[in-house]
């Protein structure tokens, strides 16, 4: 296969392999996030938790294969992205280790104490990685100080300004809506009545920071559109993105919630889409010189290992489908708790 | 302190702590699975009592493996970004192979592992229990294969890449099984899973020998002991022939290791002994307090106990290892494999004469050879590690022609401060110290709780299937948890 279809190719895949990861750990982070404020004693805040019990774990494996496949892919930008973030990825950890913890341990003890310490990290690992992740995204949007040779320039603090922060907090509120919507699928009663009440003040603040950070996108990310101008045909994605986001109200007053859910999954992997479509063909932009830049065809992988490496993803996809679908559909319906709960 | 030793003692600390996890998880899992097996043969509700109880063991650890291994694979990038750019040809896809093939297995059937006891057939468990314990090693299989590649590469060439105006060098895959079955990998394996395997059928032991001291739980930890005490022989029998085979490997592929590991500092013409401890003293090449078998090496290395072996003096000053750590870990580890293969041999001698656990002194000894075994492995690796040094990749000859290694000082990522690491090393340190507390903590509190007894089971299962009859002509939903069991018990 010619290399730059290969290149290509790869590029798609770890798109996949992200959005894989924002909607999946997207409902996850967001149950988090939203737990202390929905849940009222312990039985709702396990009902809660043991909502994502089976699941979260897997879906964090798709992020820790989006590592390794950039690693394979695209070696120069895997080692120029995370050097580059280097306390936020050891910040982004932490959480995630946070998470994992959290969720283990919490109902192992019989005590208010140690219950409410796990709570509050669970809470606080899942807001700030959410958080985070949307902080990295808005920086590699706009493009990072890269000097020659691909090494960074700037520091923590130039990494920490409104426009990243302003992603972030969409990021935030986008995974806290998308959670709400998935508890509200998998509870039932009053737990379930509160989540809806939830919903609509979610929505609303997630479509004003949608505005906000389309406008400021226009200004701030001057080359983000274009590729969209230069493709006329690209337009498709916005506006899907932006169907799917009006489609989030409408499903929840047609009451399908089902509906609603792959509605919030669609916003995520519209946004997902516009960001590629938006830093095509760069992986990371330089603000220093547009030279310096990380770019598709620099930061990849010899034709060799991009074959090599699609032979096993092809292998190796549709067994990781066919299983995710396997366990998403062992463990459907409302969630319960059994003496194997959190 | 500079970038470079933070650096490395930021990766040594965070994989240590890491490894202490999935070679207990790889382990377990053989044995749970051993007990499932058992009871998916027999029915008999003890077995299934035991292994609903390895599982609870089982998830604690697995969560830890799995929070403290995503913090390797990012280390890469954030510490090693040289390194990431010279090897990410051929490590990367290692790594990702490790992700698409291991990952999403083990993570994914542990779902069903831990929360399916009620929800699947004991079919459809004693499956997902199996496919957790390949993922498990599947995943040793592709980091090993990894770190393989370094020690010992195969299959690549190197190209030069023009990175605006400048050459800069990169390993690339030309033969990916070359790469994959490089010199060391098969015997690195076989000896890694090994190591695992063992810690596994040791814990197993150690706890039910812990249940007989104490007179709780003694008909299931009698049906574990039944399986862990002759895997445990089995597997440190294995563990002593692969290490043979990897240490025999080293005379080939990477001399200046086995020189670091029997502190032979110089060559000469007489054939070479083999100590059994010392204290290696770098600064007048000798070894105090050393105990050495004659000719042992030789014979060892090469079945010929007159040929001499070469020492530390024909490498390079600027290639040598530091040989003290080596030489420590390595007599650590085979010691301790010894140990553990005397005790496993006393203890399977003793069930089969059926007076396990008339001597409390023996049961005292299987308590702790968890530890044993855990301090071997975390001493090999260190061998291994250290041994290799100055060389994050090791030089090596393809089709006759000489090619790059890279040093560990030349890995690191040039726009990362001392202050950051430093920064990353309190901040984890301070996490894993937590985390490791709790771990223990929790785990003793499950071992103290221990297994619910056939009965209880029996029971809790009777309510179960009433409650979800009538669950299921109320309104048609599925079967859910009662609540004979103490909700907080797993």
């Amino acid at each position: 296969m010619n290399y730059e279809l290969l290149t290509f190719i790869w590029f798609v895949l770890l798109g996949v392999l992200l959005c894989g990861y924002a909607i999946l750990d997207g409902f996850d982070l967001g149950v988090g996030i939203l737990h202390p404020f929905i849940a009222k004693d312990d039985t709702q805040r396990r009902l809660v938790m043991n909502s994502i019990g089976p699941l979260w774990d897997g879906n964090e494996v798709w992020l820790v294969t989006f590592g390794g496949a950039l690693f394979a892919a695209f070696p120069v930008a895997y080692a120029t992205v995370f050097s580059s973030f280097y306390l936020a990825f050891f910040l982004l950890l932490t959480c995630l280790i946070g998470r994992a913890v959290s969720l283990e341990f919490r109902s192992k003890v019989q005590s208010p104490r140690w219950r409410k310490a796990w709570d509050f990290g669970f809470f606080a690992s899942s807001l700030t990685a959410a958080a985070l992740l949307g902080i990295a995204g808005g920086n590699v949007m706009a493009g990072m100080e890269l000097g020659p040779r691909y090494v960074y320039e700037g520091g923590l603090l130039s990494q920490i300004y409104w426009y990243p922060l302003l992603v972030g907090a969409l990021t935030v509120s986008l995974f806290a809506m998308h959670g709400a919507i998935y508890l509200y699928l998998k509870t039932e009663d009053e737990l379930q009545a509160r989540v809806r009440r939830a919903i609509h003040p979610l929505f609303l603040t997630f479509a004003g920071l949608y505005v906000v950070v389309t406008l400021a996108t226009w200004l701030h990310v001057p080359h983000a559109t274009e590729n969209i101008a230069n493709y006329p045909v690209l337009w498709i994605v916005p506006v899907l993105n932006f169907l799917a986001v009006l489609n989030i109200p409408r499903a929840m007053y047609l009451n399908r919630p089902g509906y609603a859910f792959f509605s919030s999954a669609m916003v995520i992997l519209a946004f997902a889409s516009l960001f590629s479509v938006a830093i095509f063909p760069n992986l990371m932009l330089s603000t220093i010189d547009p030279a310096y830049s990380v770019t598709l065809e620099n930061a990849r992988s010899s034709h060799a290992t991009l074959g090599t490496m699609l032979i096993i993803a092809a292998i190796g996809l549709p067994c990781v489908l066919s299983y995710t679908v396997i366990i998403y559909w062992i463990f459907h319906g409302k969630v319960k708790l059994d003496p194997h709960s959190y | 302190m500079d970038v470079e030793i933070l650096s490395r003692l930021q990766f040594a600390g965070t994989i240590m702590f890491h490894y202490l996890f999935p070679p207990l998880s790889i382990g377990l899992g053989l044995q749970l699975f051993l007990c499932e097996l058992a009871y998916y043969r027999t029915r008999n509700p003890a077995w299934e009592a035991a292994a609903r109880f390895w599982t609870r063991v089982f998830a604690v650890n697995f969560a830890m493996g799995v929070a403290t291994g995503i913090v390797m694979e990012f280390e890469f990038g954030t510490n090693w970004a040289a390194y990431s750019r010279f090897v990410g040809d051929v490590f990367g896809s290692a790594l990702a192979a490790e992700g698409i093939f291991a990952f999403f297995l083990e993570s994914g059937f542990l779902a069903v592992l831990v929360f399916g006891w009620d929800r699947v057939g004991p079919k459809m468990h004693l499956f997902s229990t199996l496919m957790v314990f390949l993922g498990s090693a599947f995943s040793a299989v592709w980091i090993v294969v990894a770190n393989s590649w370094q020690q010992t590469p195969a299959g690549y060439h190197i190209v030069w890449h023009d990175v605006q105006g400048e050459q800069v060098p990169r390993a690339e895959v030309t033969d990916f099984w070359a790469m994959v079955f490089n010199p060391s990998s098969v015997d690195r394996l076989t000896h890694t899973l090994v190591g695992a395997l063992v810690l596994g059928a040791f814990f197993v032991a150690s706890v039910c020998s812990y249940y007989l001291l104490r007179g709780k739980h003694e008909a299931i930890a009698r049906r574990c002991l039944s399986i862990a005490l002759p895997t445990s022989l089995l597997f440190t029998l294995l563990a002593a022939a692969t290490g043979h085979d990897s240490a025999k490997k080293l005379i080939e592929t990477q001399p200046a290791k086995l020189a670091a590991i029997e502190a032979h500092y110089e060559t000469t013409d007489e054939p070479t002994g083999l100590y059994l401890f010392g204290w290696p003293d770098a600064e007048n090449k000798t070894v105090h307090f050393g105990v050495q078998i004659p000719r042992m090496l030789s014979l060892l290395v090469y079945n010929d106990p007159s040929r001499p072996v070469p020492g530390m003096d024909k490498i390079p000053v600027d290639q040598r290892p530091p040989i003290w750590l080596p030489f420590q870990t390595f007599h650590i580890m085979v010691g301790l494999g010894t140990l553990m293969l005397l005790v496993s041999a006393m203890a399977c001698w003793s069930w089969y004469r059926g007076f396990y656990g008339r001597h409390r002194w023996l049961l005292w000894t299987i308590v702790v050879m968890p530890v044993a075994a855990m301090t071997a492995n975390q001493a090999g690796w260190i061998t291994a590690e250290v041994g290799r040094q100055p060389w994050v990749v090791y030089p090596s000859v393809q089709n006759g022609v000489e090619m790059m290694g890279m040093r560990t000082a030349d890995g690191l990522s040039e726009s990362v401060t001392a202050e950051q690491v430093l920064g990353s090393i309190i901040l984890f340190g301070i996490i894993y110290s937590l985390l490791f507390a709790v771990w223990i903590f929790v785990l003793n509190q499950k071992i103290q709780h221990g297994p619910e007894s056939p009965e209880e089971l029996t029971e809790y299962k009777r309510r179960l299937q009433r409650k979800s009859m009538s669950e299921t002509i109320g309104h048609g939903g599925t079967a859910y948890g009662g609540s004979l069991m103490d909700e907080d018990s797993r």
